[in-house]
């Protein structure tokens, strides 16, 4: 009777390693226990079975194998391969007979036909094993990838700044790799505002964890050292301690002076900002180590003025390094070309993703993470003061917000009390028809507010995204009709808001409402 | 959107609808249902409580607009109290002032006439 013995053998093969299963051992029978047999690539016995000889009896081999060495020491006598389709999948390993004899012709035979049957078997049972091991590795790799999406998220800002005077306006989109990339805004002393876009070398949870922390210690520092380049120095030193080997953080810093338009920054390897001044843009340049790679870096500070009326853009290379299909980058050249003719805030974003989207076709799947900040400085007139600007999303009601925000701004430019009521009965109305009629109730579709004295008016100007329809003018509705049925009861907004402003002035483009509310400020108005 | 709702009290023949704070698209419910109770319980006057109100949209002076002429078709009386100078100066432009009548507050309305 033989002996299948419990040991086996690894055997290398199709990349990955492979074991034949053990047969059950019988209680009977005299089983050697061993530890399975690696049989290196290059190992001579592998030929050997490859031969499709059968079984092979090790003893009688004269084979300068490390494996045969191997399979002595384990009191393996007999070997018979499993062969499926060409392919070395296993070996059946017997050690000595029970009645110590030497395996017989007929032994071998039945064994050869057995190994024969069982190595389709075998071939099966792996190939359900590796596809087994296949589904839980995907599994862990979108686990992976959701915690990795989980933690970005969770760091990267959830509301815009509102700067008096800037239109701010942000867009993050992760690649299916989650690619590390994060911008932030940092309130610091004296209403600067520190203005962070970075990216994390390499993909999934390690690049996320590390942004985090980038994202951390540029938050505790910022404030406390303010320059810039003090800043990524200060950054650079912490991570070099941590970052994994092989990891390292680009990342550009700046400070902007909101009041003046001053802009200092520092760049750690980063990809270079653009400004637009009119329709001229050009790149602010710095050079400098990315964070994590030495220790001791000094990161030179450059500055540079956004004026009235121009365009910030810092950017991560998810855009400007997308390819199309046949391997063409998007490329700087072309960002820079767009951004001269593109609008300002989300428009300007909006063309950037249109014009990606066109290069790429729709078919593209994102390669790395796209981060675009944007800031632009209004072009204002002569004596402006800016008081407040920002966006709100069309959501019903919000209107509400829209108005308390502009009450609070308002506060104290010298309205009269009954000058303000109306302002802010106005204010809802022309809000409530910029979320309505021009949004057409898409949360998704901002209001644009933006609050400012000129010389003795105050203006709120109130911008949707409902161009190309003119916006009618602002009738007396016919109450009498109403009341007898004969017109619905509606359409009191225009008419109410004309009534209760000084003026009211409306423009329509082909893609935006601009509606400006004016109150003046001397007695004249007060007493209307 | 949160659908407010609003209280009517009976006080002689006149129904009383103490108003919800906000006056807009969230108020339909409970003003058409106010109006509908006072018309079921048969009183000859509603009188519409503005002392709680402290935001009156363009939708909400419709609403107030489609009650008064439910109210006119009906033969019954519409009138208002508690308005603040700024709303009392909408219900003069929108001229609901002339078609309704407007007491400073509740007990002069209840007194009826001459305190408007």
């Amino acid at each position: 009777m033989m002996t299948l013995t419990r040991t086996f053998l690894r055997v290398i093969g199709r990349g990955a390693a492979t074991t034949a299963t053990p047969a059950r051992p019988q209680s009977r029978a005299r089983v050697l226990e061993s530890a399975p047999i690696d049989i290196a690539p290059n190992d001579p016995i592998l030929a050997y079975f490859h031969a499709g000889s059968g079984a092979v009896a090790i003893d009688e081999l004269q084979l300068d194998s490390p494996a045969v060495n191997a399979l002595r020491a384990a009191g393996v006598k007999l070997v018979v391969p499993l062969i499926s389709q060409g392919e070395l999948i296993g070996l059946l390993n017997l050690g000595r007979r029970l009645s110590d004899q030497e395996y017989s012709a007929d032994d071998r035979r039945l064994l050869e036909k057995l190994a024969a049957q069982a190595s389709p078997a075998v071939r099966v049972a792996q190939l359900v094993r590796e596809q087994e091991a296949e589904v839980r590795a995907r599994e862990r790799i979108n686990q992976e990838l959701r915690v990795a999406q989980l933690i970005q998220q969770q760091f990267l800002p959830k509301t815009l700044p509102d700067l008096p005077g800037w239109q701010v306006a942000a867009f993050y989109r992760a690649a299916a790799e989650v690619g590390g990339d994060f911008y932030d805004f940092i309130d610091l002393p004296d209403g600067r505002m520190g203005l962070v876009v970075g990216d994390v070398s390499g993909h999934g949870v390690p690049a996320a964890l590390v942004m985090a922390t980038t994202r951390s210690v540029l938050r505790t520092e910022a404030p406390r050292l303010v320059a810039p380049g003090a800043v990524l120095a200060r950054v650079n030193d912490f991570l070099d301690a941590d970052i994994p080997a092989n990891m390292f953080v680009t990342c550009l810093y700046a400070v902007l002076d909101p009041k003046t338009g001053t802009l200092r920054y520092a760049n750690a390897g980063h990809d270079l900002p653009f400004v637009r001044h009119g329709t001229v843009v050009e790149e602010l340049r710095a050079t400098g180590m990315p964070l994590g790679a030495m220790p001791g870096m000094v990161y030179v500070e450059k500055e540079a003025t956004i004026g009235p009326g121009d365009v910030l853009l810092l950017h991560s290379d998810g855009l400007a390094e997308a390819h199309d299909q046949r391997r063409a980058m998007f490329g700087f050249g072309r960002m820079r070309t767009l951004m001269g003719g593109l609008g300002i805030g989300q428009d300007l974003i909006d063309g950037l993703l249109d014009a990606l989207t066109g290069f790429t076709g729709p078919a593209w799947e994102q390669e790395d993470d796209i981060t675009l900040v944007t800031l632009a400085r209004s072009a204002g007139v002569a004596g402006e003061h800016v008081l407040l600007e920002f966006r709100e999303s069309s959501a019903p009601g919000n209107e509400r917000k829209i108005m308390q925000r502009v009450a609070d701004v308002v506060s104290d430019v010298g309205l009269q009390p009954k000058q303000l009521e109306r302002l802010k009965t106005a204010v809802s109305e022309a809000a409530m028809n910029a979320i309505e009629h021009g949004n057409h109730g898409d949360p998704d579709l901002p209001v644009h507010v933006r609050v400012a004295v000129t010389d003795g008016e105050l203006v709120v100007r109130i911008v949707d995204n409902g161009g190309g329809k003119e916006i009618p003018e602002a009738e007396t509705p016919d109450l009498e009709a109403k009341l007898a049925g004969l017109q619905k009861p509606r359409g009191w907004g225009l008419f109410l808001i004309k009534n209760m402003v000084d003026e009211l002035r409306t423009h329509t483009t082909e893609t935006h409402h601009i509606v400006e509310l004016i109150m003046r400020l001397d007695e004249k108005g007060a007493d209307r | 959107m949160t659908t407010e709702t609003s209280a009517v009290r009976y006080v002689g023949g006149t129904a009383v609808v103490d108003l919800p704070p906000q006056i807009d698209a969230t108020a339909e419910h409970a003003l058409n249902g106010a109006y509908a109770a006072a018309a079921e319980h048969g009183s000859k006057t509603v009188l519409l409580n503005f002392s709680g109100v402290d935001f009156l949209s363009s939708t909400g002076i419709a609403l107030v607009v489609g009650i008064l002429a439910r109210a006119r078709k009906d033969g019954r009386a519409i009138t208002a109290s508690g308005l603040n100078d700024h709303y009392r100066e909408i219900f003069e432009i929108t001229r609901l002032a002339d078609f309704m009548k407007i007491y400073a507050d509740e007990s002069m309305a209840l007194k009826g006439e001459g305190a408007g």
